[in-house]
């Protein structure tokens, strides 16, 4: 069956099919991340000099910047399977948003938790109110909003229903966050790659962080394959196809 | 550069390290959760599966 087939892709959405498919893609992606990973840092503490500026703390980038952009393209994959769950309400949709939810709250914290301990030796602060990091911040509530309903809410549909609606409203806050750096005037520094490609770091630092953001991806999928995996166990547990399934694995 | 002055990081080294090691540390316990979950349905679904050839 050809990849670019309508049949395939409605044979992947099926839990059945995706169960050891998901299973053979984990490993995979678990390479990819430990490889990318890897290399990333030997350019970033290696390969980088040191910041005239900013001497050794600029490091914190490595991971910072890819963490930030990881928790809106997280956000924005979550709104998107939940959306296309809501409409052709397919089950499997429904279930990677729910997975991606909580690595999404991970890398948001992530992005503010480094950030925090970049901004104390740069800015001389740990935290300000400042509106990329009120809106990042506001980010990770909407994270744990979207959790929360979803398991605050017995009935499955439903419950689907209702988070893919409140994801859809915090949908506004990703360009927010974005721009804030270019519509307002605040402390956090303008973008490290601005939207016309043209970056203010050497091309070391810059390789790590691209190497790095791939390795986060590739990350989120290994993660959010087995989140699926367990999800589907749970609610297919007394299916006779689990108990194969899952004697074929050992 | 040797080792000390590269894990002192130009005294960063709380904050780099800091960075590093709460990144590390929640992925890693991430991974740890799914895999202990895993683990956990898999136990229990054997069991039904006994349960119910009984």
């Amino acid at each position: 069956m050809s990849v670019l087939s309508k049949a395939f892709w409605l044979k992947l959405s099926s839990p059945k099919t995706f169960f050891p498919f998901a299973g053979k893609a984990v490993p995979v992606f678990a390479i990819i991340t430990l490889f990318l990973a890897t290399i990333s840092l030997y350019y970033g503490f290696i390969l980088a000099p040191t910041d005239y500026q900013m001497g050794d703390s600029y490091r914190i980038m490595i991971v910072h910047v890819p963490a930030a952009w990881m928790s809106m393209w997280l956000y924005l994959v979550m709104c998107a399977y939940a959306i296309i769950g809501m409409v052709w309400r397919t089950r499997l949709s429904d279930m990677m948003a729910g997975a991606i939810a909580p690595t999404g709250a991970m890398f948001t914290f992530l992005a503010l938790w480094t950030g925090a301990l970049w901004g104390k030796p740069t800015w001389g602060t740990y935290w300000v109110w400042d509106a990329r990091l009120t809106s990042e911040l506001i980010l990770l509530f909407l994270f744990f909003g979207f959790i929360a309903l979803r398991a605050a809410i017995d009935d499955e549909k439903r419950a689907a229903r209702a988070s893919a609606l409140l994801a859809c409203v915090g949908i506004i806050n990703v360009p927010i966050i974005y721009f804030s750096v270019k519509w307002w005037n605040t402390l956090h520094q303008p973008m490290t790659v601005d939207t016309s490609g043209k970056a203010t770091l050497p091309t070391e630092m810059l390789t790590a962080m691209l190497l790095m953001t791939f390795a986060f991806w590739a990350y989120t999928f290994a993660v959010s394959f087995m989140r699926v995996r367990n999800q589907i166990l749970e609610k297919e547990k007394n299916s006779a196809w689990v108990a194969e399934t899952l004697g074929g694995e050992k | 550069m040797n080792l000390p002055s590269f894990l002192d990081m130009g005294h960063y080294a709380p904050y780099v390290w800091g960075s590093y090691g709460v990144v590390v540390g929640f992925m890693l316990i991430e991974v740890v959760l799914l895999v202990t979950k895993k683990r956990s349905l898999t136990k229990s679904i054997a069991r039904l599966a006994r349960l119910n050839r009984e």
